[in-house]
Parts: structure tokens; C-alpha cells; sequence
């Protein structure tokens, strides 16, 4: 139990995905300036990377590992992760029009996140479990959520801020970003 | 073909599209990876031999991919190339991949790859497929070399990759070594090149 919250406490705030492992930095710079979108990658990625951290756990112990083909590993996760975001993408167009409705136009864009990869082959690196693989992908995922909706609200407000003319656009992004990682920089020392 | 398409080509990624600032692509490697000179080195030229081995690839093969499954099919081909470079990197240079890790395989997913097949590559001949991307490859390389060596400069106090264990900084600034010191670095890299762009009056 102890070990699980540690776990989840740590994805989310300590190594939080974005800001301390550099993992999915592409998205959260472009889709952060608005809420809505934010909100809506946000939602996609939890969807998606809590799926795929399950299949390529299976994948490795059911498929590579007895047959030694670690070696295939990157190989086989980036097309099981294609392969699945196509497939929800379908899925959820059929199934559940509202939220394919909110969802639909970032879950192309997750095949490329590459947080999605960095986790699976996080969780085949440290060998978790299978419940761990699960909390470990929804607490990553949260954490994920959790900065890119932060560092959005924040961006909102440099449309009505004076901001010098070099640093215009992504610049001044990256120092907030940075600014934002300082502040979860705090956390560190807690577990 | 004459020669000078291809130094066009070949030279727009140095300069005029020069990730990742210009281009703001592969942000994830650039932050990580770059707590040193080395790494940002070894990072950018694994990085460089994907791209023109992919584009290369691409290039011959794009009258033969079916534009519905594109983007699988230049998944599984930058997956393989990456996968060579998994394996180089172990066999020679074990010290780089333990120091790179986790983003020697995330190469697969570095958006400046996809973007140059996607935007180049998949509709110009060979030789102008290798040329961009070894320009935009050797920009992206000398890129992470530079932010490299200023967080490794002024963050450590080192320059392992020219000087070896010669200090120069007694009391260096730790945080440029940690993780929001590298969003603040790349930051106001980006803001200096824009700045230096305008008074050169581009």
C-alpha cells in the first residue's frame, strides 16, 4: 500500500513526466495555449497512455521476453502504440460520438507524444508489475495533465502582458515552463 | 539536378529553419539530454544518421507507399534505423548510451523525423532528401552542442568534451544543470537568436 501511494505521489508531483523527465514537451508547448485544448490533450493522453502502458506490458512478457527479442522492443511498442491510438480513434468515432467529439482531433497527435513510449519502456525498465504498470501510467498520465492545464492558464495571460520582443511565442513559454518546473522542484525530498 | 539545390537544401537547416528553435521540433532531447557538451554531441549525431537514413529511405520509396498508411509505414522505418542505433550505441560507445538512456529509443518518436519525411521527403528526389537531412540534422546537433555547453560551462564549471576534467568555475550555477534550468536555458537561447536574427536584419 505504502509502496503504491509512494508510486503514484512520485509520477505525479516528484517526477512529474513533463517538467523533471522531459517527456512529451512537443504537445505541451503547442496545444497549451488554450484551456479547452489543454483540457482536451489532457483527457487523450490519460485515455491512451494508461491503455498503452497495459498492452506493452503484455506484450513484453507474453511476446519478446520468451522469445528473446528484447532487442525488437522499441520496434514493437511504437507500432502497438500506432496501431492502438488508430484503433481508439475508431472506436470511440462509433461508440462515443460526444467524446470522440472532444478527444478526436489530438489523438493522431498522441502517436508522437513521446511520452506514450517513454512510459511503456519505463515500466518494462524498472519491471513493474502489472498493477504497478497501471498505476504507474495513470499517475504519469495525471501528472501530464496535471502541468500542461497549470502551464495553459498561465499562457492565457501573456495575450494581455507585455512581453519583450525576442521572447515572443515560444520563449517565453519555455521560461514559464521553466519557472513551472521550479515550483514542482519543491516537491523533490518528499518521498 | 544542380548543385546548388542541394546546398540550398542542405544549408537551410544550419540558419533559416534550425531546430529546434526555429523549428520547434524535438524539444524533448534538447531539454534532456543536455546537462552536457557530450551528450548533446552524441545525442544530435545519433539523431543526424535517423534522419538521413530515414529520409533517404523515404525518398526512394515514395511512389511505392500508399499515401493512406504513410505515416505507419515511416514509423516502422525510422523504428529500424533506431533500433541500429540502439545496438551501435551499446556495442561502442556504452558510456554515451548509459548517459542518454531512456532517449536513445525515443529517437522514433522525435517529431523533427516524421516532420522531414512528412515535408520533405516524401516528395523530392534522393540526393535533396539526404541533403536536408543532413543539414537539418547537423543544425540539430550543433544546436544541443552549444546549449550543451553552456549548461555544462556555467552549470558544472566543466567542458568535458574540449578540456577534459579542467574546473573553470569554482562555484558554478547549479541550476542550469537541473531540470527548470534547462527550460529557462533553451528559453532565452531561443530569445537570442531571435535577437541576433533581427540585427542581422533577417
Amino acid at each position: 500500500m505504502e509502496y503504491s501511494l509512494k508510486l503514484i505521489v512520485g509520477a505525479i508531483f516528484i517526477n512529474n513526466i513533463l517538467l523533471a523527465k522531459f517527456l512529451g514537451n512537443c504537445p505541451f508547448l503547442g496545444v497549451s495555449k488554450k484551456m479547452e485544448t489543454a483540457i482536451g490533450m489532457s483527457g487523450a493522453v490519460v485515455f491512451v497512455l494508461t491503455l498503452a502502458g497495459v498492452i506493452t506490458w503484455v506484450v513484453e512478457h507474453a511476446l519478446l521476453k520468451p522469445n528473446e527479442l528484447e532487442y525488437l522492443r522499441t520496434l514493437a511498442f511504437i507500432l502497438v502504440i500506432a496501431t492502438l491510438v488508430q484503433f481508439v480513434e475508431l472506436f470511440l468515432r462509433k461508440s462515443i460520438p460526444a467524446l470522440y467529439k472532444s478527444l478526436g482531433i489530438f489523438l493522431p497527435l498522441i502517436t508522437t507524444n513521446c511520452a506514450v513510449l517513454g512510459v511503456a519502456i519505463i515500466n518494462i525498465q524498472k519491471g513493474f508489475s502489472l498493477l504497478d504498470t497501471i498505476l504507474f501510467s495513470v499517475a504519469s498520465a495525471v501528472g501530464f495533465g496535471l502541468a500542461l492545464i497549470l502551464f495553459a492558464g498561465i499562457r492565457e495571460r501573456f495575450e494581455t502582458t507585455r512581453i519583450p520582443k525576442p521572447l515572443e511565442g515560444t520563449g517565453i513559454g519555455l521560461v514559464t515552463a521553466g519557472l513551472l518546473a521550479l515550483s514542482f522542484f519543491a516537491f523533490q525530498g518528499m518521498i | 539536378m544542380s548543385a546548388s539545390v542541394l546546398v540550398k537544401e542542405f544549408s537551410k537547416g544550419l540558419w533559416k529553419e534550425i531546430p529546434p528553435f526555429r523549428l520547434v521540433l524535438g524539444l524533448c532531447p534538447a531539454l534532456a539530454v543536455t546537462t552536457s557538451a557530450e551528450n548533446g554531441l552524441g545525442m544530435g549525431l545519433s539523431a543526424t544518421f535517423v534522419l538521413v537514413c530515414s529520409n533517404m529511405l523515404i525518398s526512394m520509396l515514395r511512389k511505392v507507399i500508399p499515401s493512406e498508411v504513410r505515416v505507419a509505414c515511416y514509423i516502422v522505418i525510422i523504428a529500424t534505423f533506431v533500433v541500429c542505433v540502439e545496438m551501435i550505441t551499446k556495442a561502442y560507445f556504452f558510456e554515451l548510451s548509459e548517459s542518454l538512456g531512456l532517449f536513445i529509443p525515443l529517437i522514433v518518436v522525435n517529431c523533427i523525423i516524421l516532420g522531414r519525411a512528412e515535408a520533405f521527403a516524401k516528395k523530392n528526389p534522393v540526393l535533396p532528401s539526404i541533403a536536408d537531412g543532413l543539414g537539418m540534422g547537423l543544425g540539430f546537433t550543433l544546436s544541443l552542442t552549444i546549449l550543451g555547453s553552456f549548461r555544462e560551462l556555467f552549470g558544472a564549471g566543466t567542458l568535458g568534451l574540449l578540456f577534459g576534467d579542467k574546473v573553470f568555475l569554482e562555484q558554478p550555477f547549479g541550476f542550469l544543470q537541473q531540470a527548470p534550468g534547462a527550460f529557462v536555458a533553451l528559453g532565452l537561447m531561443l530569445g537570442g537568436m531571435n535577437l541576433l536574427g533581427r540585427w542581422l536584419g533577417r
